[in-house]
């Protein structure tokens, strides 16, 4: 078995009546010539570390070594919102907080890298709350999410300096969405669709990391990603269709990194890293 | 930045923020230095280049390569302190900024390093993005190694007979080269050689190539 698409793997879903997570694995499983219960074995692992980083993010006093970041996912947690619902903001404060975590040198789970660390944990996290999922369903899920990003890095990229924000923490939204998707009951098409139209509305963000640190805006911009990862499953839940298919939308995604300017690519010579604060900020931390 | 192919590479490492490039990825050139010397490090000269010399400090990137010299992984809570901790282990620390030059890449770390019986290396190593690394250097001899395989190296005087019989010593152990890279400085000269294989060699390789040369290593794959 094998997929490179997509596509590929909706088919492969549908024809063996299986969720897309169940096919990652079984793939995985093949091709490291392993058994699926030690490739599941090694998630449950990555899930806890997920967790621990979770939980850290909201209830420790988190400050990054250059104090760029820390402490905005504490504050989000421990207040009530005016717009989001409780249980949303709680969620945007617990990705938030993985990448705070991660800033402050903490341990995390690359997800699909270390800058976009808290989009996947706190989008599951939120669907295990809600749905009252148990772990084994969390761990699935992972599988899912697993796969989206794996045809993403096939397809175009998962690098900033590669393909910008949209490759890092547009691919995490999309993993995320297509996870939830399937968690909720969602039909592999459904996960196809939720990919789709998440990563339509993160195509184009740029990589511009203050002073090259992976804080201001990766941080904030967890919580971002991880609001279109809602929007986009619920979307397709209701049986909204991307009106462009799933990989010529990933395809597009590759065409606009290879576009955007090498200055807004991870190199800190554009957008928030050469403003006027960004640039004082550079250099009073070099 | 490679292709992901497994579920692992999308979701992981699981790793020590804040960077896979600069974090990371420094713990592991500071692991595979650590496995190079064979012996504690008692001594390390970090020379920092490019983006390393400009943002290393932020992300953490002194902390990281200590911790990898003192043998933690990348995913070892303790990296956070480990400039503390080398300290109270006697290892002697110092960071430089250096620019290396335009022909080297803006991820460059160079490590001047001692161990405790004296022993003397020189690696230069590059992070080539998502943690994955190369050391490109060792002693100024040109060399090449990802850290990701079990890998042999010698250091040995250029002079016929050393490589046929790693190759053959290798066969004979029935493990299969991946990758395998030679160099000198001069005909004659001092000479390296790093091969890569997917199998580990047995011990008893080294005493039968330690008469060939100065230096014989095998080090298991590092992630």
């Amino acid at each position: 078995m094998y997929y490179d698409s997509m596509k590929q793997l909706i088919r492969l879903a549908g024809r063996q009546k299986k969720c897309i997570g169940d096919i990652v694995l079984a793939v995985e499983a093949e091709q490291e010539d392993e058994s699926p219960s030690t490739i599941r074995g090694q998630m449950v692992i990555s899930w806890e570390v997920m967790k621990l980083a979770l939980e850290r993010g909201i209830t420790e006093d988190i400050r990054s070594v250059s104090g760029l970041s820390g402490g905005d996912a504490k504050l989000l947690f421990s207040r009530e919102p005016k717009f989001l619902s409780s249980e949303v903001s709680n969620a945007v404060a617990r990705a938030l907080g993985v990448a705070e975590v991660n800033a402050s040198m903490g341990r995390i789970v690359a997800c699909p890298t270390a800058g976009s660390c808290g989009i996947v944990p706190a989008a599951l996290l939120l669907a295990k709350e809600k749905l009252e999922l148990d772990e084994a369903a969390i761990i699935k899920a992972l599988f899912t999410a697993a796969g989206i990003g794996i045809v993403c890095s096939l397809n175009a990229s998962i690098s900033g300096a590669e393909g910008g924000c949209q490759a890092e923490c547009g691919v995490a939204a999309a993993m995320a969405a297509g996870a939830l998707t399937e968690l909720a009951g969602g039909s592999p098409t459904m996960v196809g669709h939720a990919v789709a139209l998440t990563l339509s509305n993160m195509l184009g963000l740029v990589c511009d990391p203050v002073a090259g640190l992976v804080e201001v805006p990766c941080v904030l911009r967890n919580g971002g990603a991880l609001m279109q990862a809602l929007l986009g499953a619920d979307l397709a839940l209701t049986g909204i269709k991307s009106r462009i298919p799933v990989d010529e939308v990933i395809g597009a995604m590759r065409e606009v990194g290879e576009a955007l300017p090498e200055s807004l690519r991870e190199t800190s010579l554009g957008g928030l890293a050469n403003t006027p604060t960004g640039v004082r900020l550079r250099r009073k931390l070099a | 930045m490679g292709k992901a192919d497994s579920v692992f590479e999308v979701i992981g490492p699981i790793m020590i923020g804040p960077s896979s490039s600069h974090t990371a990825a420094a713990v592991r050139i500071g692991q595979i230095s650590l496995a190079v010397m064979g012996e504690p490090v008692v001594e390390a000269i970090i020379q920092l280049h490019g983006s390393y010399a400009l943002t290393g400090k932020g992300h953490g990137t002194d902390k990281a390569i200590i911790a990898g010299l003192l043998g933690y992984d990348a995913a070892d809570e303790r990296i956070k302190k480990s400039l503390a901790i080398a300290k109270e282990q006697g290892m002697k620390v110092k960071f430089q900024n250096v620019d290396l030059g335009e022909d080297y890449h803006p991820n460059t770390l160079r490590l001047l390093i001692a161990g405790t019986s004296g022993t003397h290396f020189e690696i230069t190593a590059v992070s080539v993005g998502g943690g994955n690394i190369s050391i490109i250097e060792i002693n100024g001899l040109p060399i090449y190694l990802s850290g990701e395989y079990h890998t042999l190296i010698t250091i040995h005087n250029d002079r016929p007979g050393i490589v046929a019989k790693a190759s053959s010593l290798i066969a004979q152990s029935k493990v299969n080269i991946s990758t395998m890279h030679v160099s000198r400085q001069r005909r004659g000269g001092l000479a390296a050689m790093a091969v890569e294989m997917d199998q580990p060699l047995p011990p008893s390789v080294i005493s039968e190539l330690e008469d060939q040369a100065q230096i014989v290593r095998i080090i298991p794959p590092i992630y």
